[in-house]
């Protein structure tokens, strides 16, 4: 980076700040909105100072059901990211770890599945589904979830395993340990902040998928990207409550990308580059 | 797929891109002990095989076996018939709507990955500096990206666009200038806006990983031979962001067709059809008109569509590795 003038330099700055605030104004806006009353959400300029009320928040908590969909967001998310990591941490450690002549093919054709839109998969999934008595239940959608987050699982778990250096790899062996014992008791433990990367990073997609969500889900197992969206014909009338249950719904995503920034564009590249 | 041409993937590409596929470091361990685990190389690797195998291979078959059927859940007592390739005439030869669709999913999609990427770019330079607050700064810009997409149409349309107590209107008034009901007047303009504001910050992590990834030996040896801060990003800089942007560009491509929950919450592919794309097209024809055969046909056509797209990005990309 070069010196420059200093009152340039301050002048960029300050243009930073002032782009990264608008770009956050709206959320933040939203958020004061869930504190509000329904008279003042919509007053405009947006009242800055007000005494905060939790009313809306109780609504949402008590009267609009948000904690069903909520503990359906949570379940879904857990369970898919777990099953995702079972079958998919193997295959990385596989395919990082004894590679053969077909490891390439098998990397990209996991790839392509990703590449896959999920529109050309989701009419035979539905009439499946509906067979199976699958469709609407935290299982189905925990299944379907699972199949979206795999290739990123198997693509950035490989990529962290690739950076375990290769002499700890070659010790283990040398000392006769098994496979398994190997990749539990030394591979696992370093690959541990990845672990924790790629969890984050396939919570957060399947918390706020949709598509998917609205397809196959109606009531029992649909998830809080579908419950925010009845919002859309809101007009004007629940600012207030939309507001308090959108705060609610986007909290713990927001906490966990920004827990998980540092390894956000890895994963969202699959792996292909690391930010 | 694809996966042919994403296999012709630089192997080792410089800065700050991984070690490759095609050389893994245990190779060398692999191969010493490599008949020995084998077997259980592979059982570990086959669960997860046969997983995507069943939930995405199995039903894209079917998919294509679908297409060429009729058949319409809300007239179950016609039941499911052979009808070769009268779903794909009916929806190439004649249904104006499928071009419309086909015509606003380009343009969504071509003014998304432009918008978000010299937007992005200009976040990612404005970030590539020290200041004080950078790290603040870089959480606060991620944020639009990571909520979710029915929230921000939801707050967009009510909160931004709403004709009457929306903000941007009040300020346009403010202005003494006339506040279009801008989801009826611009709904394409509308859905880009909301889109490239979620997105926007994918492309500058990705292009700021570029910036910070630039070999310091390079940028110092131009500017021993006199290149100014200018030249540095013109000779430097920008050629090896270029294979970022691919990257940015390729990625977004494939998710940015996808675009849903945005149009879904915010103009219900309205008004008419102007802002309707394939996945909501495809959501109508299979989950409101129940007609599966046809939109069997058009989730095939968007696949191919996507190819294309895709393809002409890795051979752009692969050209790009070889003249690097």
């Amino acid at each position: 980076m070069t010196v420059k003038p200093s009152w340039r330099s301050a002048a960029l700055t300050l243009f930073t700040y002032l782009v990264a605030l608008a770009l956050v104004a709206p959320i933040a806006w939203m958020v004061m909105t869930g504190f509000k009353t329904e008279a003042q959400a919509f007053q405009l300029p947006p009242l800055l100072a007000w005494r905060p009320t939790l009313e809306n928040f109780g609504y949402a908590l008590g009267v609009a059901q948000f904690g069903r969909f909520f503990l359906n967001s949570v379940i879904i998310g857990l369970g898919s990211t777990v099953l995702a990591c079972l079958l998919g941490v193997p295959a990385a450690y596989s395919l990082a770890f004894y590679p053969t002549r077909h490891t390439r093919d098998v990397l990209f054709w996991i790839l392509s599945t990703k590449m896959l839109p999920v529109v050309a998969v989701i009419v035979p999934l539905y009439v499946l589904f509906s067979r199976l008595h699958l469709l609407d239940t935290r299982l189905g959608m925990i299944l379907l979830y699972t199949m979206m987050n795999l290739p990123l699982v198997v693509w950035m778990m490989r990529s962290f395993f690739a950076e375990v250096p290769r002499e700890i790899i070659e010790a283990t062996q040398v000392d006769g340990a098994s496979l398994a014992a190997g990749f539990v008791r030394v591979t696992l433990p370093l690959a541990v902040p990845g672990l924790a990367a790629t969890t984050l990073l396939s919570l957060i997609l399947a918390w706020n998928e949709f598509f998917i969500a609205v397809s196959m889900t109606y009531t029992n197992a649909a998830t809080l990207a579908v419950f925010i969206s009845s919002f859309k014909t809101s007009e004007g009338l629940f600012w207030a409550k939309m507001s308090a249950a959108s705060a609610l719904a986007i909290a713990p995503v927001v906490l966990a990308g920004w827990a998980a920034q540092r390894q956000l564009v890895r994963g969202l590249t699959m792996g292909a580059i690391k930010g | 797929m694809a996966n042919q041409r994403i296999g012709e993937m630089p192997p080792r590409a410089r800065g700050g891109l991984p070690p490759s596929v095609a050389a893994p470091p245990a190779r060398k361990a692999a191969r010493a002990s490599g008949s020995r685990h084998r077997t259980p190389a592979l059982v570990l690797l086959l669960p997860a095989l046969i997983y995507l195998a069943v939930m995405t291979q199995v039903p894209f078959l079917l998919t294509l076996y679908y297409s060429f059927h009729f058949w319409n859940l809300m007239q179950p007592t016609l039941g499911m018939r052979f009808v070769g390739l009268a779903n794909y005439a009916q929806i190439v030869l004649h249904d104006p709507i499928f071009r419309s669709v086909i015509l606003n999913t380009v343009v969504i999609t071509l003014s998304l990955l432009m918008l978000t990427v010299v937007l992005g770019l200009g976040l990612a330079l404005l970030l590539h500096r020290e200041f004080p607050g950078r790290g603040v700064v870089r959480t606060l810009l991620i944020s639009p990206f990571l909520i979710m997409p029915t929230v921000s149409a939801v707050m967009w349309k009510n909160m931004l666009l709403n004709p009457v107590y929306g903000l941007f209107d009040y300020v346009l008034r403010g202005a003494g200038l006339p506040g279009p009901d801008w989801l009826a007047t611009h709904p394409l303009l509308s859905v880009v806006a909301i889109v490239t504001w979620e997105w926007t910050p994918f492309m500058m992590l990705v292009l700021l990983a570029g910036l910070q990834s630039v070999s310091l030996e390079l940028i110092d040896s131009a500017r021993v031979d006199g290149a100014g801060p200018l030249g540095v990003f013109r000779f430097v800089t920008l050629p090896h962001l270029g294979l970022y942007v691919q990257i940015a560009m390729l990625l977004g491509t494939i998710y940015l067709v996808q675009v849903f929950g945005e149009i879904f919450v915010a103009t219900s592919g309205g008004p008419g059809i102007a802002t309707t794309n394939l996945p909501y097209y495809v959501y109508l024809t299979a989950f409101q008109y129940w007609t599966i055969g046809v939109a069997s046909a058009i989730g095939v056509v968007t696949v191919i569509l996507t190819t294309f797209a895709a393809m002409g990005f890795f051979r752009i990309l692969n050209q790009a590795v070889a003249t690097v």
